[in-house]
């Protein structure tokens, strides 16, 4: 299973080794992700070349365990807790991978003005190793990390704040992260919040105490990034600054919500966003692999909503071959016109959808229930159906436009009426 | 005397009295005036033996619901609790004994547990230190209510679930044990049939019980010529399609399992705004005499039984023009409180069927109900289904989905990998993965599950039993394919085929479905063996192990009273049933938002 960014992986990964400290072999074990745990780990922000192509090397960690595993986790574990670091962090690469929010920030550049890292390049040879402590563990010193922690507290970025709280607990000890929070209120404060809405986490660790198949695993997984997502988007949106959020100020919190929910939500508040974010519909719909036919539906009930009707409209553009742009649509468009329809979208906007349906019969019927006469008209012409048209007259209003065109038609010689 | 239990050849008043009985004596045990603390959710059984009245003969002056903190204040000198034997009832019942002993005179405590003690309950209280403050407790044997002349339900709501789910027979064992209580009020029955594991649990249950019993002899003349256990898992298919039958239609899902239902009337106003009528509670039972004639029928065919009654009423009232003599004026006179209540009655049911035929005629419905019937005619079960498709988009009912997603796994023998992995994950994205416990768990069951082998059973057993018959008719049905018009409830099928021409003829199709089939006698003291007359009736009792709908109920009350059908039916099972609440018994955190 491939993630689109290697950002993501990080964030997921490393909490993978947390839930897994018995020592049950259980599926998370086998899960790729671990894997891609264990190639990530290796952290070297002062230069760029990113260590993607290391899966395929079993690395070994100098007690003998294969790195990843979680006899090797606890170990780690066990002793960088004297230490003050734990077993790894996540992997920055220079591109930023939080949202900006005009911050500015990201993780990395911060890291970058801020820390010393330690890590053991096992595959790689010695000279590569910028250390100059011994390798032994991959270590971040705690002092590092709560350097970071001010640097972000100072960044007033909540969604960073709230980003390395996560990490914070998952690589801190308890007695040191308690104690370093009381004297920091903001992030004290960043941190109740989070917790309040962690309750459901209970639960989590409970499922993933079930013994799961393969694809329920991925599930359940899918449903722990999905909550942090949740997180990271609630305390940045719950103060609501942008104009949408006045304009339309949010029900219900979005935590908890399905991931369809969660698109929608997106697609309302985020639409347009750089799929660097972890709020935008496109972070969302490639993260958690939505099918397009979903994400179309999702996105056409939000901008309806919205009566974005040139951001509808962009929806169903695609270019063919030669170049040209072309309407298509994975949901027949019937099923466009009637959610439209229910959005209260003008005849204007209705008839370009209508006139895109296939099925004749359907089309007729619909751009007569909604009024969309010159496709009424057009369609009678082509089925050369007089009697119809004459009738359909009946229904447009005297001397209007409809009115004349169906004069014009039906005064056409040229028309071979079929009655 | 409850006048409906008396109808039909088995006098289900027996059992009633008997249950009151033990009721009256375990009141006057606690001596003086008392107060009932009701576990609410044993209130409906206990309706159905016995009313505040018998109560008040043993001197209960007040009723309250269970809950935490005090008892409420009442001039008594005991406190009675009636509860199920559940942990988390004994905290809050440790906590009112707590407070009440409190209290400058505190009153004696007593508790029934229903239906029976608990090992586990008792060592919670005494963990909470208030065992020894109770003067006298008790168990009460309730195992089968009454609940209609032909019908007994244990109400054991997790029975399915704990028996195919979490593997625990322990509702298997109260079953047995009801059994040999009905045996010891209407004599041994001499054959026992059945199919399913739990059928054979049970069975070999009741049969050592009655070796324990071996010194004696029961002289009751039997009144059931046959035993038949069914286990649900035989016939998975059946709860989840949709009933048609007006019992069922006219409740509002859930409400419809009680005996005494709730309806809430829904009309959608001009707005889209729903005006709710007052929920009228209404003791539906066979009688009502209107109720007795159309409660069975397919909903289509409950217009023309209404109009038909409506000129019935119409021509009694018009009597009264003809009556010339004072006799005949008295005598109608006399006649008019029946009348008016049909009239009453009439009205009611009238008005409920108008708002049946708004949901009935509805596209939604009509749609639904034509992918189930397409599903169970073996149409295209191996595709993903689009309807399901749009309803999911549409986010509809999570019940409704998981309904029409498993019916389709049913009526396939599994889904294909790729089909079932398109639906969860379409449904655990669109719902919440919270549900993928869910999933597990229907999977586990059999309900919706993946295709192991590639050979589907279903379309040679339909064939064989004659599952769906085409040209059912609803007016006036001449087969049990009525109650779903079209669809014969499997169950009910076996059932009828059982007693003509007999389960040999069946052996193959059998052998598809789950579980072993077994027969066994139970020896009749010399003597007691009946002498059936020409043309008279077999008895068979039917027990549901897991649930029964009451669409099934109305196809073997359809076969008790065919004409020359040969046998007539008494129905039992562990809980009463439908679709809605059979599948959310499955469900892991059913009070999590799933609509």
């Amino acid at each position: 299973m491939t993630r689109a960014k290697p950002e993501d992986d990080d964030w997921n990964s490393s909490k993978i080794h947390a839930f897994t400290f018995d020592d049950d072999d259980d599926e998370f074990t086998k899960l790729k992700e671990s894997k891609r745990a264990v190639s990530s780990i290796l952290v070297d922000d002062d230069d760029d070349d990113d260590d993607d192509d290391d899966d395929d090397v079993e690395k070994v960690s100098w007690s003998g365990e294969p790195v990843g595993s979680i006899s090797w986790s606890v170990k780690e574990t066990a002793s960088s807790i004297r230490s003050g670091g734990e077993h790894g962090f996540p992997k920055i690469n220079t591109a930023p991978s939080l949202p900006k929010q005009g911050s500015g920030y990201s993780l990395s550049s911060l890291f970058k003005a801020s820390t010393r890292v330690y890590a053991p390049e096992l595959r790689k040879p010695k000279s590569e190793c910028k250390v100059n402590s011994p390798c032994s563990d991959i270590i971040l010193l705690s002092m590092d990390k709560l350097l970071l922690l001010d640097e972000a507290v100072s960044a007033h970025d909540g969604n960073v704040i709230t980003a390395v709280l996560i990490y914070l607990k998952k690589s801190l000890s308890k007695e040191i992260f308690f104690q370093e929070l009381m004297v920091r209120e903001i992030a004290l404060r960043h941190y109740v919040h989070y917790l309040k809405e962690m309750e459901e986490q209970k639960t989590l660790v409970e499922l993933m105490k079930l013994p799961f198949s393969q694809d329920d695993a991925i599930h359940v997984q899918d449903h722990y990034t999905l909550l942090e997502r949740q997180i990271i988007i609630e305390a940045t949106d719950k103060k609501g600054e942008a104009e949408i959020f006045k304009k339309f100020p949010r029900k219900a919190s979005i935590l908890n919500m399905p991931i369809i929910t969660t698109l929608y939500y997106s697609c309302f508040y985020h639409y347009g966003e750089s799929e660097g974010t972890f709020s935008s519909p496109a972070n969302i719909r490639s993260t958690f692999r939505i099918s397009e036919k979903q994400y179309i539906l999702t996105a056409l009930g939000a901008r309806a909503k919205l009566k974005s009707w040139f951001d509808v409209d962009s929806l169903f553009n695609t270019k063919n071959w030669l170049g040209y742009t072309k309407k298509r649509s994975p949901i027949g468009f019937h099923r466009v016109v009637d959610i439209l329809q229910k959005n209260n979208a003008p005849v204007q906007v209705l008839k370009d959808y209508v006139s895109l349906i296939d099925d004749a019969e359907l089309k007729l019927s619909l751009a007569q229930k909604y009024k969309c006469h010159d496709i009424v008209i057009e369609m009678y012409r082509d089925l050369k159906d007089r009697q119809q048209l004459i009738v359909y007259q009946g229904k447009v209003e005297r001397g209007s436009h409809e009115d004349r065109k169906i004069d014009q038609l039906l005064g056409n010689m040229q028309i071979r009426w079929k009655n | 005397m409850a006048a409906h239990l008396s109808y039909g050849r088995v006098n289900l008043n027996i059992l009633r009295e008997a249950a009151r009985k033990e009721l009256r004596e375990f009141l006057d045990k606690c001596a003086g005036s008392k107060a009932i603390v009701w576990d609410e959710y044993l209130t409906g059984p206990f309706g159905l033996i016995a009313q505040y009245s018998l109560l008040k003969e043993h001197e209960v002056e007040k009723m309250f619901t269970l809950k935490g903190g005090r008892v409420p204040p009442a001039d008594v000198k005991n406190i009675i609790f009636f509860v199920r034997p559940r942990l988390e009832l004994m905290d809050i019942i440790a906590e009112n004994v707590i407070s009440e002993e409190k209290l400058p005179a505190p009153r004696e405590a007593h508790i029934l547990f229903v239906p029976r003690r608990s090992l586990l309950c008792e060592q919670r209280l005494k963990e909470q230190g208030v065992l020894n403050s109770f003067t006298n407790i008790d168990e009460y044997i309730l195992d089968l209510i009454p609940y209609d002349g032909d019908l007994l339900s244990m109400e054991s709501e997790s029975a399915f679930r704990e028996c195919y789910l979490e593997n625990d027979q322990t509702s298997l064992f109260h079953t047995a044990k009801g059994l040999m209580t009905l045996q010891a009020l209407y004599g041994t029955i001499p054959q026992i049939f059945g199919k399913g594991e739990c059928a054979r649990h049970v069975a070999n249950m009741m049969l050592r019980m009655k070796r324990e019993f071996a010194g004696s002899q029961n002289q009751i003349l039997p009144v059931f010529d046959t035993l038949l256990l069914l286990d649900r898992n035989v016939d998975l298919l059946t709860p989840l399609a949709t009933q048609l039958t007006y019992e069922v239609l006219s409740c509002d899902s859930d409400q419809c399992v009680q005996n005494g239902f709730k309806f809430a009337q829904k009309k959608p106003g001009e707005g889209g705004k729903d005006l709710p009528t007052e929920p009228k509670k209404l003791q539906l039972n066979s009688a009502e005499e209107l109720y007795a004639e159309i409660r069975d029928k397919n909903f289509n065919a409950v217009g023309a039984a209404l109009s038909k009654k409506a000129k019935i009423i119409s021509a009694a009232f018009e009597e009264r023009h003809n009556a010339k003599t004072v006799g005949e004026i008295k005598n109608f006179v006399s006649q008019l409180p029946h009348m008016q209540a049909a009239r009453s009655s009439l009205a009611n049911h009238t008005s409920v069927a108008e708002l049946i035929k708004d949901i009935t005629t509805s596209e939604s419905f009509f749609d639904n109900l034509t992918v189930e019937q397409e599903f169970m005619t073996g149409v295209d079960t191996d595709k993903i289904n689009t309807y399901i498709e749009d309803c999911i988009a549409q986010k509809d009912p999570l019940i409704k989905i998981l309904r029409l997603v498993c019916m389709q796994s049913v009526c396939n023998n599994g889904l294909k990998q790729k089909v079932l992995d398109y639906y969860k994950r379409e449904i655990l994205q669109t719902y919440g993965y919270e549900h993928i416990l869910t999933l597990n768990n229907l999977e586990k069951v059999g309900l919706l599950k993946p295709q192991t082998t590639t050979r589907n059973n279903y379309p040679t057993i339909r064939k064989t039993l004659k599952l769906w018959m085409e040209d059912a008719n609803e007016q006036n049905p001449n087969d049990i394919s009525y109650v779903y018009s079209g669809y014969a409830p499997l169950s009910v099928r076996l059932t009828q085929v059982l007693a003509r021409p007999g389960w040999r003829s069946i052996e193959e199709v059998l052998k598809m479905l789950p579980g072993p089939h077994f027969e066994e006698r139970q020896q009749l003291p010399s003597g007691l063996h009946k002498k059936r007359q020409q043309g008279e009736n077999r008895t068979t009792l039917v027990f549901f192990l897991g649930g029964v709908t009451y669409a099934e109920i109305a196809a073997l009350r359809f076969l008790s009273q065919m004409e020359d059908g040969g046998t007539e039916y008494i129905i039992a099972t562990t809980k009463l049933i439908n679709g809605t609440s059979w599948v959310k018994s499955l469900m892991d955190r059913p009070e999590a938002q799933i609509l």
